[in-house]
């Protein structure tokens, strides 16, 4: 019977069925459940890695000792992850390992839409990208041969709607599969010099090779149709492309680097018109290109964002769409926001009165960048805000740095933070850190992280203490508060910015998600008092809104939690509480 | 079997349960042996922003998502989001609006104004538009928690999806000791989309 499964789903099944037995990754939109679902799975160690970096170099010492082994990343973590993927390319796998990227066109919940299929061409790494979920379980099995057959990790490339997309899938056999022996080869996996440079004579000798076998793979084929014109295509793309024009002809390629370049010359001899369908970069068309052949692509389609079935129809086939009804009324847009009771609310809501820059960071609570609450000046990378900090207050100087802050998650500070704040202490800044401490990796769906002292099954283990490790790194100030008590956040915030030293708050409250506390009382908005000043609404709250008949505020019963934050912000003592 | 390929967008707002009605109505249409895929939206827009998810089910089905102007059946959890996926109709497609309203940010700080006449306004123009208030409905079945299954009932009338196929998967996904209730408010959901 075939199971439906999202595209994540199943490359852990093929992973499980490959004989994978240890996984790590770091959680990333869309790549969170490749490593969430292969923990499911009986005789697979997984494990959050604090980072991608580690994830990665975790497997690859798998793959040295053995057993087949997977690292699972969204796309730009596989720039973290890049340092020890460029080299594990010259060492080879002794038991196979596959690294997925998770791209992320449209960019539904990242800060760029870079394609990393790049770094297969960069890295010297095969890339193999399927189309659906069984595709998405069946090549990464294959992918596992491929890297012990060609002795290199293989980059297993997805994108977002692959992922979380869910399509039918025929399960397949598990085969018992011992370990590799394990054997000291030091000239393989020592990568000095001597032994660096052999090793990219054997990288160049494996590349000649899966230049080879692309023209044979079962992951490349041609589906013949209507040969005026020919398209070649990969990924979900394909899926899109047979929606709207089954009847044309089809080079369909699993395995994009590197590319059958005697396949795609017969096929584009056999064809009137050639035509490349590949979301954002034109990384097939332009080596096309540079083989002479004449081929059309990212002058017919745009390198930003999704494609669509209807674009395709609309550019390949000069299609409109139907007239849609058109409404007559205005549309307000539905921006996420931060939930009730979440404990970033009063760090920004605090942040914003007491105008400092804010140098911000990769969470829920980049949320706090929007309005109402407006609070946030940058957010670049994972970890970026303590270093951006730092800089920006070398930059400007002392007075600055008084009204300037880095802020960061505890998932992230823990990510890519930390070596930022050995930056800041060792090089004397004066920098304050708000560490945003929930207890929990928030944004990608609560996963673990090592101050959590529990694993990726829930297991408990040694808990990382941030307060001892601030003070390992030579941080003398260290404050924890609540963050819903905003006069004693505030005040603290106020004595950090200007000591003249560096400083760590961490504001430590679990996420309102996680740790749902009762609701102890139920508050309303005194319409006599209340002078519609909307210093309660700034704090982008659906417990609470404007209510224009009247101009004061109201709550909204349903979604107020009673966290009690807008009545420490009335400054009229308008919010009260309703008296049992 | 032959079954024209059938596109549902589901629509709402992140905590009201979409993404729950969508997998049950692909685990339906796998029971009954179609060829199914579906969709979802995760991460940021989990946070109280607008959610979609779409199901595709019939003989052979190649991309999960429904081209713009092909779906059948539109079901809006929230009033506003019903409107900002009318675009995305079939000529002749229907819409079931569940009589909810949740205002967006912008309307909770008083920079927009909420359409309040937005559901009738939506059955002006598309004439096959079934409004329900569903928690209303639930709670007069026994439980306002049983909404959504309302929704599901309407979603499975509409699509002519036999009773008992759904019925096994709402007995799946509920406590044994509310099953009873949810099963009335299926089938009142069902009754209402005939």
């Amino acid at each position: 019977m075939k199971q439906l499964m999202s595209g994540n789903e199943g490359i852990a099944r093929g992973a499980y069925e490959a004989g994978v037995t240890v996984a790590a990754a770091y959680p990333g939109t869309p790549s969170t459940e490749v490593v969430s679902n292969l923990a499911d799975y009986a005789g697979v160690y997984s494990e959050w890695s604090p980072n991608e970096k580690v994830a990665l170099e975790v497997a690859m010492g798998a793959s040295f000792g053995g057993a087949r082994s997977l690292a699972a990343m969204k796309h730009v973590g596989v720039n973290v992850a890049a340092d020890p993927l460029f080299t594990f390319a010259y060492t080879g796998v002794n038991g196979g390992c596959v690294v997925v990227s998770a791209d992320d066109p449209g960019m539904h919940s990242s800060q760029n839409e870079q394609d990393n299929r790049g770094y297969g061409i960069f890295a010297k790494l095969p890339v193999v990208e399927p189309s659906d979920s069984q595709e998405a379980k069946d090549f990464t099995r294959l992918a596992f041969d491929i890297s012990e057959r060609f002795d290199c990790p293989v980059m297993l490339r997805v994108t977002t709607r692959l992922c979380h997309s869910q399509s039918l899938v025929e399960l397949g056999d598990v085969p018992e599969r011992p370990l590799m022996e394990y054997k000291k080869n030091s000239q393989k996996y020592v990568m000095l010099p001597v032994n660096a440079r052999p090793r990219h004579v054997a990288v160049e000798k494996r590349m000649a090779e899966l230049r080879e076998y692309a023209e044979q793979t079962p992951l490349n084929r041609i589906e013949w149709g209507d040969r005026r014109l020919g398209i070649i295509t990969t990924g979900i793309v394909y899926q899109y492309l047979k929606e709207v024009m089954s009847e044309v002809s089809i080079l369909k390629l699993g395995l994009t680097n590197p590319l059958p370049e005697q396949m795609i010359r017969d096929f584009s001899a056999q064809v009137e018109r050639l035509v490349v369908l590949e979301e954002l970069e034109p990384v097939i068309e332009t080596q096309i290109k540079a083989w002479g052949i004449a081929v059309e692509g990212k002058d017919l389609f745009s390198n930003i964002g999704e494609y669509s079935p209807e674009l395709i129809e609309a550019r390949l086939l000069d299609k409109t769409l139907p007239a849609a009804p058109v409404l007559q009324r205005d549309i307000p847009p539905r921006p996420p926001l931060l939930c009730p009771g979440c404990p970033h609310r009063g760090v920004f809501n605090t942040l914003r009165t007491m105008r400092v820059a804010v140098i911000g960071d990769i969470g829920c609570y980049t949320l706090g960048a929007l309005p109402p609450l407006d609070a946030m000046d940058t957010m670049v990378d994972m970890g970026a805000s303590i270093g951006n900090a730092l800089g920006i207050q070398k930059a400007r100087g002392e007075e600055f740095a008084r009204r300037s802050v880095a802020v960061i998650g505890d998932s992230t500070f823990i990510h890519s933070g930390i070596t930022g704040l050995i930056d800041i202490v060792y090089n004397q800044g004066q920098t304050t850190v708000i560490i945003l401490d929930n207890d929990t990796t928030a944004m990608t769906g609560h996963q673990e992280h090592p101050a959590t002292g529990r694993t990726i099954k829930g297991e408990t283990t040694r808990r990382l203490d941030l307060e001892a490790l601030c003070r390992a790194i030579g941080i003398q100030h260290i404050q924890v508060v609540d963050p819903l008590q905003l006069d004693l956040l505030k005040q603290t915030i106020k004595t950090e910015l200007e000591r003249p030293e560096p400083s760590v708050i961490i504001a430590r409250r679990p996420c309102a998600l996680l740790v749902k506390e009762p609701v102890r009382v139920r508050y309303y908005v005194d319409e006599e008092i209340c002078n519609g000043c909307r210093l309660c609404i700034r704090l982008g709250c659906t417990g609470i809104h404007w209510k224009e008949e009247d101009k004061v505020a109201q709550f909204n019963p349903d979604n107020c939690i009673s966290c009690g934050l807008c009545p420490q912000v009335c400054k009229f003592d308008a919010i009260k509480t309703v008296e049992e | 079997m032959t079954q024209a390929t059938r596109n549902i967008l589901i629509v709402g707002v992140g905590g009201q349960g979409t993404l729950m009605t969508s997998r049950i109505l692909a685990r339906v249409a796998v029971n009954m042996g179609y060829d199914v895929k579906a969709t979802e939206v995760h991460g940021m827009a989990q946070r109280g922003g607008s959610v979609i998810s779409e199901v595709r089910y019939g003989e052979k089905i190649y991309s999960p998502v429904i081209k713009k102007g092909d779906v059948d059946v539109l079901l809006a959890f929230e009033k506003l989001e019903a409107a900002r996926w009318i675009p995305y109709l079939k000529p002749g497609g229907k819409v079931i609006i569940n009589d909810v309203r949740v205002d967006p940010l912008p309307v909770m700080t008083g920079k927009a104004k909420y359409p309040d006449d937005i559901a009738q306004h939506i059955a002006e123009l598309v004439p096959d538009t079934t409004i329900v208030d569903a928690t209303d409905m639930a709670a007069e079945c026994g439980s306002a928690k049983a909404a959504n299954v309302v929704l599901v009932g309407m979603l499975a009338g509409a699509l002519g999806i036999p009773g008992d196929e759904v019925e096994k998967a709402v007995a799946e996904m509920v406590p044994a000791k509310a099953l009873e209730t949810n099963i009335k408010a299926y089938r009142r959901g069902v009754e209402l989309c005939k």
